[in-house]
C-alpha cells in the first residue's frame, strides 16, 4: 500500500501527539515515589478545623510535621522532639524534654519555645483548636533551657497520649508569628521528614526530604501524594504504574493484585474498628433483646465471608494492642442462647422484636453488606431490623443530639490505644459521642477520668469493658485490616495507627 | 433587538441567581447533617458546641444567617470555607478555569465526533453506514458518562497506557503561570510539553464527558440534515454540480444547525454538571470535585459559593446560546 503526503503527515502527527504525553513509568527504576492516598488535604495547619480530627489525614502531616511525642508503627510510644516526658512527684505539674540540635525546614532552629508555643495555642479557645478540651487542663506554660513545664489546671492522665494523637503537633512559632495563618497555610514548614515543595489543592502534594531530619534522612528525596478519593481510580493507579503505592483498596482488588508480578501486598490490622451503638431507647431498653442480638452475630463468618478475612472480630471496644485489652472477655456467638433469651422477653420468629438500625454505605469496606448480613443472623433468631442508610455527616448530627437509631454502626479509631478514647468518650453518656445513657456504666466510668493510679485505672477500665460486655451496652464487631498496594520496587512498612508514613517506605 | 434581550436576560439572570441563593442556603441548613457535628471533640461539652456554633455564625437563626450572607455577598465576600480554611470566593474562582477547560474541550470533542457522525451518517442515508451510527448513538446515549470514564481508565489508563489516569498536570512538570487556564497560558506561552501533559490529562475525562452530547448531536443535526437535504433549494444546488458533501455542508447544514444549537446550549450545561461525577472519578482538580467534598464536610460557605457559580454559569452559557440564535437566525435578527 503506498502512502500519501497527506496520510504520512496525519500519522507523523498523530505519533507526535501520543508521544507528548508523559507515559507512566511502572517498568523504570522508582526515584521519585508517587503514592494514590485515598483523602484530600483540605488544609496544612494540623491543629485547627475539620482536617485536624480526622484521622486518615494523619499520615499526610506526620510527614511533614512532628508529633510532640511519636508512635511507633506498633503504637508503642518513642522519643521525638519530646525525648523524655513525666509528672512532677503531687503531679500537679508536668515537665518535657526537648531535643536538641533540631531544624525547622526554613534552617531554623527548634527550640522549647516552640513546644510551649504551641501548646499554647492547642489550649487556647480562641484558635479553634478541636480538641482544646484535653490541652485546656493545663496552664502557665514555660520553656526554661531544653525543658517545657506546666500547672495542671485539671488532671487528665492521658495528656502525654494525647501528644501522639489528634492535633498533638509541634508548630514553629516565630515562623507562624511572622507569616501568619494565611502565610502559614500557603508555605508551611514542620520539623518533620519531609518539606512542602509544591501544593494543588485537590490534585496532589510533591515532598522534598529533609535531609537534616533528626530521626535520618528518608530514603525517597521526592515523594508525590496523588489525592485519588475514588478506590477503583487508586486501583487503575498502581496497576498501570502510575503510582507506586496505594491504601484502601477493596479486598477483592487486593488479593487480585498482591501477587502480581509488578505489585505486592501487606494487610495489617490498625487501630479501626467496626462496631454497632446501641442507643438506650425502645427495644434497647431490654437487656434480653440487647443480649440477644450481641449472641446472634458471627463476627467471624462476617469477617471470612464478607472482608475476605482480613478483619479481627472483637467484643470489646479495645483491640488487641490497646492498653486496656481484655482476652477474657468473649461475647460468644450462640443463636440457641440468643433464641432463649428473646423467649424471656416474649419474643420468637414468629413474633419478632422490631427496630431499626443505621449504617453507612460505602463509608468503610462492605460496611451496608456487614449490616446486611446481621440483619439476616438476626431474623433467624428472632430479631427483626429495619435498615436505614444514612451519611456519615447525619450520623455525626444524630449521635451528637442522642438520636441515633436503636442501632447504628459506626467505625472508631483509637490510635493512642487508651480506653478513654474508646469506651470512654462511645460510653460515657454526657460525651457528644455516646448514645449509651445508663447510670451504671456512667457511675462506673465517672471516677476513673481523674484515676492517677495507672494500673488501677487500666483495671477500671478493664472492669467497665466487662460490665458493658455482660450487659450489651454496645456490639464491637471487628478491628480493621488496612490493606496498601505497592510496587515491588518498594517496601512498606505498615503503621497500626492506619497512617501511610513515607518516611518508613525503603527502596527493595 | 439584541440589547434589548441582553437586558432583559440579565435581569431574569440576577432574579433567578437570588432565587438559587435563597433555596441552596434553606436547603443545606435543613438536610441531616452538619459540619459542627462533624467537628466535635470526643470530650466536648455543651458550651463547647455552642462555642463552636458561634465561631461559625449557626448560633443566628436562618434568616439571620441569610441576612449575614446576602450583605457579605453584595460586598464581595462569599465567607470563608468550613474545612479548607480559605476565602470561598478565591477557592471557587481558582477550580472554575479547570473545570472550564475541561468542559468547552469535551464540548468541542461533543460537536466534532457528532457533527462528523451526522455528516457521514447524512451522506450514507439509507445505507448501512447509517444504521451502524444509529446503533452507536443509541449505545452512547444508553451508557452514562462515568461508566464510560471506568471504560477508558481501565482501557487506556490501565491495559493500554497512553493517557494519565488522574489529576490535570503531572507533578514533576514546573508551572509557572499567571492564570489558572493552564491550558490556554501554555498555548499562548509555547509551552507545548505542559501543553500536552495536559491534554493527557484532560483526554480520557473529557471524551467521557463527550460521548453522550456527541451521540445527541449526531442524532438531531443528523435528522435536521435528512429533513434539509429535501428541500428545493438543496435540488436546486445540486442541479448546479454541486458534490454530494458541498450540498450537505454549504446548503443543508446552516438551516439545520439552528435547532442544534439550541439543544447543544441546554445540554453544554448537563455537561458541565456530569463534571462533578466525572472530576472525581479522575481526581481533576475542578469545580466539581471540590463539591463532592464541600457536601461530604458540610462545608456550607463552600456549598454556597459553588452553587451560585454553577448557576451563574449556566445562566450565562444560555445567554450567549439566545445571542447566538439571533445573530445565527435572519429572521429573528432582522425582526
Amino acid at each position: 500500500m503506498l502512502l500519501s503526503r497527506r496520510k504520512m503527515l496525519q500519522v507523523g502527527v498523530a505519533s507526535a501527539a501520543l508521544g507528548g504525553f508523559t507515559l507512566p513509568s511502572f517498568a523504570q527504576a522508582i526515584d521519585e515515589l508517587v503514592i494514590a492516598y485515598n483523602v484530600n488535604l483540605p488544609s496544612w495547619d494540623p491543629t485547627v478545623g475539620l482536617s485536624a480530627v480526622n484521622p486518615t489525614i494523619q499520615g499526610i502531616y506526620q510527614s511533614v510535621f512532628d508529633l510532640f511525642i511519636p508512635q511507633n508503627p506498633d503504637l508503642s510510644f518513642g522519643s521525638g522532639l519530646v525525648t523524655k516526658s513525666g509528672w512532677n512527684d503531687d503531679q500537679s505539674q508536668i515537665w518535657m524534654d526537648v531535643r536538641e540540635g533540631v531544624t525547622w525546614h526554613d534552617g531554623s532552629p527548634f527550640t522549647a519555645e516552640d513546644v510551649a508555643w504551641s501548646l499554647q495555642r492547642a489550649g487556647n479557645p480562641d484558635t479553634g483548636n478541636p480538641i482544646q478540651f484535653i490541652w485546656g487542663k493545663i496552664e502557665n506554660i514555660k520553656a526554661e533551657g531544653n525543658r517545657v513545664t506546666a500547672d495542671v489546671k485539671e488532671y487528665e492522665p492521658t495528656i502525654f497520649k494525647w501528644m501522639s494523637f489528634l492535633t498533638g503537633y509541634v508548630m514553629p512559632k516565630a515562623y507562624y508569628e511572622k507569616v501568619g495563618a494565611d502565610g502559614f497555610e500557603a508555605a508551611p514548614i514542620g520539623t518533620g521528614p519531609y518539606m512542602v515543595e509544591k501544593f494543588e489543592r485537590n490534585a496532589f502534594v510533591r515532598l522534598k526530604a529533609n535531609e537534616n531530619y533528626w530521626g535520618g534522612a528518608p530514603e525517597f528525596k521526592t515523594v508525590t501524594i496523588k489525592f485519588v478519593t475514588d478506590a477503583a481510580s487508586r486501583v487503575a493507579e498502581v496497576e498501570s504504574g502510575n503510582s507506586h503505592v496505594t491504601l484502601e483498596v477493596p479486598y477483592e482488588e487486593f488479593d487480585r493484585l498482591k501477587g502480581s508480578s509488578s505489585l505486592s501486598g501487606t494487610a495489617a490490622p490498625i487501630s479501626d474498628i467496626g462496631m454497632i451503638f446501641l442507643n438506650d431507647i425502645e427495644a434497647m431498653t431490654d437487656p434480653n433483646v440487647r443480649k440477644a442480638a450481641a449472641h446472634a452475630i458471627d463476627k467471624k463468618l462476617i469477617v471470612d465471608r464478607l472482608l475476605s478475612g482480613y478483619g479481627v472480630p472483637i467484643d470489646t471496644l479495645q483491640t488487641p494492642d490497646y492498653a486496656a485489652y481484655d482476652s477474657s472477655i468473649k461475647v460468644e456467638y450462640n443463636p440457641e442462647k440468643a433464641k432463649e433469651l428473646l423467649a424471656a422477653s416474649g419474643f420468637s420468629t414468629d413474633n419478632p422484636v422490631k427496630f431499626s438500625i443505621q449504617t453507612t454505605k460505602g463509608f468503610k469496606p462492605k460496611d451496608y453488606e456487614v449490616i446486611q448480613a446481621i440483619v439476616g443472623l438476626w431474623r433467624k433468631v428472632g430479631i427483626e431490623a429495619e435498615i436505614e442508610v444514612y451519611e456519615i455527616a447525619k450520623h455525626f448530627e444524630l449521635r451528637a443530639a442522642d438520636k441515633l437509631a436503636p442501632a447504628a454502626f459506626y467505625n472508631w479509631g483509637n490510635s493512642v490505644g487508651d480506653p478513654t478514647t474508646s469506651t470512654g468518650f462511645a460510653m460515657f453518656g454526657p460525651s457528644p459521642h455516646s448514645v449509651w445513657d445508663g447510670k451504671e456504666t456512667f457511675d462506673a466510668i465517672l471516677p476513673l477520668w481523674g484515676e492517677k493510679d495507672e494500673a488501677k485505672r487500666i483495671a477500671g477500665w478493664k472492669a467497665v469493658d466487662k460490665r458493658i460486655a455482660e450487659n450489651a451496652e454496645v456490639i464491637p464487631l471487628l478491628q480493621y485490616v488496612q490493606p496498601i498496594l505497592h510496587a515491588r520496587g518498594v517496601t512498606v512498612t505498615p503503621h497500626a495507627s492506619g497512617a501511610l508514613l513515607p518516611h518508613l517506605m525503603k527502596r527493595n | 433587538m439584541l440589547s434589548r434581550i441582553l437586558f432583559t436576560r440579565l435581569l431574569s439572570t440576577a432574579v433567578t441567581l437570588m432565587g438559587v441563593a435563597v433555596i441552596v442556603f434553606v436547603i443545606i441548613r435543613v438536610v441531616p447533617g452538619n459540619p459542627i457535628a462533624m467537628m466535635l471533640p470526643p470530650g466536648a461539652t455543651d458550651a463547647d458546641i455552642e462555642r463552636l456554633k458561634a465561631f461559625y455564625g449557626f448560633d443566628k437563626s436562618i434568616l439571620e444567617q441569610f441576612i449575614v450572607w446576602l450583605a457579605n455577598v453584595l460586598q464581595g465576600d462569599f465567607g470563608n470555607s468550613i474545612s479548607l480554611r480559605q476565602p470561598v470566593s478565591s477557592l471557587v474562582l481558582g477550580r472554575l478555569p479547570a473545570t472550564l477547560e475541561l468542559s468547552i474541550f469535551a464540548l468541542l470533542m461533543a460537536v466534532l465526533i457528532g457533527g462528523g457522525l451526522a455528516l457521514i451518517g447524512t451522506r450514507s442515508r439509507g445505507t448501512a453506514t447509517e444504521a451502524a451510527i444509529d446503533v452507536t448513538n443509541g449505545m452512547a446515549l444508553s451508557i452514562p458518562d462515568f461508566l464510560w470514564g471506568l471504560f477508558f481508565i481501565l482501557m487506556f489508563g490501565v491495559l493500554l497506557p497512553i493517557f494519565h489516569i488522574s489529576g490535570r498536570i503531572s507533578p514533576s512538570l514546573n508551572l509557572d503561570f499567571s492564570t489558572n487556564f493552564y491550558l490556554v497560558e501554555s498555548l499562548l506561552r509555547l509551552r507545548f510539553d505542559i501543553f500536552m501533559d495536559l491534554i493527557g490529562h484532560m483526554f480520557m475525562p473529557a471524551l467521557a464527558l463527550a460521548i453522550p452530547l456527541a451521540a445527541i448531536i449526531a442524532q438531531l443535526l443528523k435528522q435536521s440534515l435528512k429533513e434539509s437535504m429535501n428541500l428545493d433549494y438543496v435540488t436546486l444546488a445540486r442541479t448546479k454540480g454541486y458534490s454530494e458533501y458541498q450540498v450537505i455542508i454549504k446548503e443543508a447544514l446552516p438551516n439545520a444547525v439552528l435547532p442544534t444549537l439550541t439543544l447543544v446550549g441546554v445540554q453544554f450545561t448537563f455537561l458541565i454538571g456530569g463534571t462533578v461525577i466525572i472530576e472525581r472519578l479522575f481526581s481533576y482538580e475542578g469545580l466539581g470535585n471540590m463539591a463532592i467534598d464541600a457536601v461530604i464536610n458540610r462545608d456550607l460557605p463552600l456549598i454556597q459559593g459553588i452553587v451560585i457559580l454553577f448557576a451563574a454559569l449556566f445562566t450565562v452559557i444560555n445567554l450567549v446560546v439566545d445571542m447566538m440564535y439571533v445573530v445565527l437566525n435572519p429572521k429573528l435578527r432582522h425582526a
